[in-house]
Parts: C-alpha cells; structure tokens; sequence
C-alpha cells in the first residue's frame, strides 16, 4: 500500500471493504476455469461480471412483460416502457444528470461518442478548428475523431504524459488555444490505469470556450460519476464494464448541447411527425433513439447502476489502491518484469506490463492455464503503446470483488511463465533435428 | 521447468532457431502480418536449379508460437519441392506444431504458413527457373 506517497491525508479512515462480502453475488466468479482450476478474473477494464441483479433483471424482460417500448397501449407493453424508462430515470440519478432528458441510450461507449462526432462534430467544427485529445485514448475516443478530421479538416491534438503515466497539465496548457473547440479524455487509462485530474481540464477547456467530452468507460465502474459536478458537457459509458449487460451504454449531454444537435440515425420513436417531404424530430432524449432500442439490457444497466448506487464508495477506492499498490510491489519483485501504470493513489485499478522474453500473449496463455484472466495485445490504444516503446502489454485490471490472494495467484503465474521462458539449462540451444542448408 | 504446452521443442524453436537470419539471394520473399497480435514473419526461400526448395530462412517478431511455427516450417520445407510445399496444408502446419489451440492462437500458428502460401504464389506467376534456361531472379 502505497498511503506514504497519497498526497490526500484524510483524518478518517473508511472501515476496509471485504470483498467476500460481495463476491457471492457474482455467480461467474464461483466457476472454475477447468476442472480444479478456480477463476483468478483480473480482465474487468475489458468487461467485468454480472451480479445476480442484473441477470435476474435482463431475464424479467424476456420471462415477464416483453413487449416494445413507447408504443403499445397494452399491459405488457406498459410495463415494458415503464421497466425501460426507470432504468434511464436512475442512470440520470446516479451521475447527477439534470434529467431524464439528457440521458440517451446507445450501444455503448464507441456509438456514445461516435454521436457526439457525428452530430455536434460534423454541425458545429469547422476546418482549422482545434479537437485536443491525450496521449492514453482508448481507440473509441481516437478513431472517431480521426474520422472528423479527414473529413472536416479538424485538427487533431494531444496532450502529453509525464513519464509515471499520469497527465502532463503543462502539455495540455499548450494544445489548449483559441481555436480548441472540443477537449474529449479519458477519465481513467485502460492500460495505464490513471486517474486523470477531470476538473483541472474541464477548467481548461471552459476557460477557452471549449466544449468537454469525458470518456468515462473505465471511470463509471471505479468509483461515482457527477456530471453536474465535473461540469463536462458529454459523458460516455458502456454497461458492460459497470456490471451490466453488453450492447447498451450511455450519452449523457447538457440539454443545451444536445437541443443544438441534429440526430444521427433517422427511423422509429426518433419522430413526432412524418410526411411525405418532411419529418418532425421528437424531443430529448428521443430524438437520438432511432428504432427499437435494447430494452433488455437498459433495464439490466438499470439494476446495474441501482448495485453501484448502494455501495461504499470510501471503502471500495481504498480497496483498490491496495490491489493496484501490492500488485505493482509484488510484480516489481520478479527479475525482467517491467510496470507501466500509473502510481496506486492516482490508479482506478490497472496494472499493465511486460515481462523480459515473454511476449504478452504467450504470457497471457500460461496464465489462463492457471485461471488467471488478463488481457494482453495493444488494448484498443495503439498511439499509448507506440509512446510507451512496446509493442504490446500484458494487462491485469482490478475492480471491487477482487481480494489479495488473486494478486498473490497473478504473480505466482508470472514467476511460473518466467521460469519455463527463461531456462537456465547449459544444453545446447538448438532442437532442429537436421542442420540447415547454407543460404 | 518444462511447461507441458509451451515444451521444450516449442521454445528452443521460437528462442534461437538456426534458421533465423536471411539468404544472400532469396528466389522468394513474402511477409505475413498478424494484425491481432502484431506477430510479424518474414520469409526468404532459396530455390535450386532443379526447383526444389533448397534454403529457407525466416526473420520477424511476435509470440513464441508464431515464431517456433515459422521455423518448424522452415525445417520441414528445406528438401521439398515446391509441388510437396504446395500440397503441405493448413492441418499438416497444425498438425507439425502439434499442440492444442484455440482459435485465436491457432492464427498464430498459420502465420508462417500463410506467408509461405504468398511466397508460393508469387513463384507460380512467373517461370520456374530451370537447368538449361537461367531465369531473372522474380524479385528483381
């Protein structure tokens, strides 16, 4: 635990968070990977588990009142319309969104900001005008701006980052100008696992004039999220990542920003009025919501957010600043292991490295043999990788059901990759049964 | 310690295998990318006059599986002609690392082989060298 170097001393210390109080709600992490074999799942800034509410939530869709939302006048689907929109009504409650009104269901985190550069990018940025980004996006948070800029002429600009991956404000204080007309970040890494200081750049951007998009993919699943506070103008998320289902996610925009917009996908529901020649939009958040949405799994984001809501977020913060510190200390432990994350108390919960003659996936494969989850590749953050000098990571990302005898399982596994990559026998080093031909 | 999947055979291959490096004048050249995991190989192959594959080299980067593949091909294709090349399929290269994998590894295993499939293919575009008949290098 790394509470010497925390810059906050806070005079009351949280009673600690056991996660086994928690983890039996999670009916995945009871499984074993093979016979023998428990789950170490320490994958969760790719996607993390389900609790039971949220299973048993998505289920009551399909087992009680399916039916399509905002159109029939019948019982089931008025019960389905109203499981729907609840669902929105504690989305908007939990971030501290004005309303209803400005919550607006999609996809996920991709088509989250895809509408934002598609609506608010392509009506009101104007070639030569500025978009500063960071050097630690998430590909979601990249491409579609790179998109923008070949097709609008926008230029693209990034922030830098100091070398123990936490964000350089100077750097940003420089791509920051007068013609800065949108400053879309990550509030959390999902390679390097930095918290980035949101107000601190909101600050920045409103200072110009510039309008904020937070990507709060890795962020929502860490900790709470108030938009009202933070000021952004947009917040992305996905459901998945924050204990929910997959294939659904949130925009949240300030009204104002979003009554500015022209919508995205034209179809049903997004419509008051259609005639031959014209078409009237519907009101927020409607107006975004072409077609028949994923009821299922908004109602699913629903409960979700209601398990969120309920948890002690002191405690849990706490609790993973001491996986993300004893996991960074123990790893740094094993000869040829090399740490690129941020330091624990500005850290949500990633640890990613690389080990000295074992490329990650290799890495990744002997773990999984041991039930130990990680990613390994680029994950979605090619430019990161490119700052960094590595051609890929292997990454260990933690949340609140996680304990320390998981971080003990990772590091035993990365010693056991260690020593089968890393022989330290005399014999000669060539197992070609025949010689090769001269070239 | 010996690991019952990435075994010694795989390793030695992949950590120091005697053909890796590159010909002084390869008759066919090809690259393979693995966009997935950035496994990267590149391969020379020397012909000799009567069209058998003579050398066979491989350079690049990436997991220990695509780089034991890579030269565990490498071993099997010096001798063949280029028809036995032809005729060694996809299954015979899974078959050759002989370990179980899954899909996405099993990518990792096919690189070589598939880069070899392109070094193959750019040989029957253009005239095989013969004996009587010297033939312009088809890289040139």
């Amino acid at each position: 635990m790394s509470s010497s170097t925390a810059p906050i001393i806070t005079s009351e210390v949280p009673a600690p968070f056991d996660p086994w109080s928690i983890r039996s709600r999670f009916p995945v992490l009871t499984r074993e990977v093979r016979p023998g074999v428990p789950l170490v799942y320490l994958d969760n800034a790719a996607t993390s588990l389900k609790p039971w509410s949220v299973i048993r939530a998505v289920q009551s869709y399909d087992t009680e009142f399916t039916a399509n939302v905002h159109r029939g006048l019948h019982t089931l689907s008025e019960e389905a319309t109203a499981a729907y929109e609840e669902a929105r009504t504690s989305v908007a409650r939990y971030i501290h969104a004005r309303d209803e009104s400005e919550i607006i269901f999609t996809r996920g985190t991709t088509e989250s900001i895809n509408l934002v550069a598609l609506s608010f990018g392509r009506t009101r940025l104007q070639p030569g005008d500025e978009i500063v980004l960071t050097a630690l996006e998430h590909h979601a948070n990249l491409v579609p701006w790179l998109m923008l800029a070949r097709e609008r002429g926008v230029v693209l600009r990034y922030a830098e980052l100091h070398p123990d991956g936490t964000l350089d404000l100077d750097s940003l204080d420089r791509q920051i100008g007068s013609r800065t007309r949108l400053v879309a970040f990550s509030g959390m890494s999902n390679v390097l696992g930095t918290l980035l200081p949101i107000a601190e750049i909101v600050a920045r951007a409103q200072a110009v004039g510039a309008a904020t998009l937070l990507d709060a993919a890795q962020l929502v699943a860490h900790g709470p999220l108030d938009v009202a506070a933070l000021g952004v103008d947009f917040a992305a998320f996905s459901g998945h990542k924050m204990f929910g289902p997959t294939g659904i996610g949130i925009l949240y925009g300030r009204r104002e920003r979003l009554e500015a917009m022209p919508p995205v996908l034209g179809g049903g529901d997004m419509v008051l009025e259609v005639h031959r020649d014209r078409a009237e939009w519907n009101e927020l958040p409607y107006k975004f919501e072409a077609g028949t949405p994923p009821i299922a799994q908004a109602i699913g984001l629903g409960a979700a957010v209601q398990f969120l809501a309920e948890l002690d977020w002191d405690a849990i913060t706490a609790h993973q600043q001491q996986l993300v510190a004893s996991a960074q200390a123990r790893l740094a432990s094993i000869s040829g292991v090399r740490l690129f994350s941020a330091p624990a108390y500005q850290n949500g919960g990633v640890v990613s490295f690389t080990v000295d003659g074992v490329h990650p996936h290799d890495l990744a494969q002997i773990l999984d043999r041991r039930g130990v989850a990680i990613r390994a590749g680029q994950h979605c953050a090619m430019p990161l990788h490119e700052t960094l000098g590595i051609p890929a990571s292997a990454r260990a990302s933690f949340c609140l059901y996680n304990c320390q005898s998981e971080v003990e399982s990772l590091a035993q596994a990365v010693e056991y990759a260690c020593s089968v990559f890393h022989r330290s026998d005399s014999r000669s080093p060539n197992a070609a049964r025949k010689s090769p031909a001269d070239g | 310690m010996v690991d019952d999947f990435y075994r010694e055979e795989i390793l030695d291959h992949s950590q120091s295998s005697p053909y890796r490096g590159r010909l002084d004048r390869p008759d066919l050249v090809a690259d393979g990318v693995n966009p997935l995991c950035g496994d990267r190989i590149h391969l020379e192959l020397g012909l000799a006059p009567d069209g058998t594959i003579g050398a066979v080299r491989f350079d690049g980067s990436g997991c220990a599986i695509s780089q034991a593949s890579a030269s565990m091909l490498a071993e099997q294709l010096e001798g063949k002609s280029a028809d036995e090349a032809r005729r060694f399929d996809r299954q015979a290269m899974l078959d050759l690392l002989g370990i179980p994998l899954t899909p996405a590894r099993q990518k990792c295993c096919l690189l070589a082989w598939k880069t070899l499939q392109k070094a193959l293919e750019s040989a029957s575009s253009t005239p095989a060298p013969t004996a009587d008949v010297p033939a312009p290098c088809p890289r040139h």
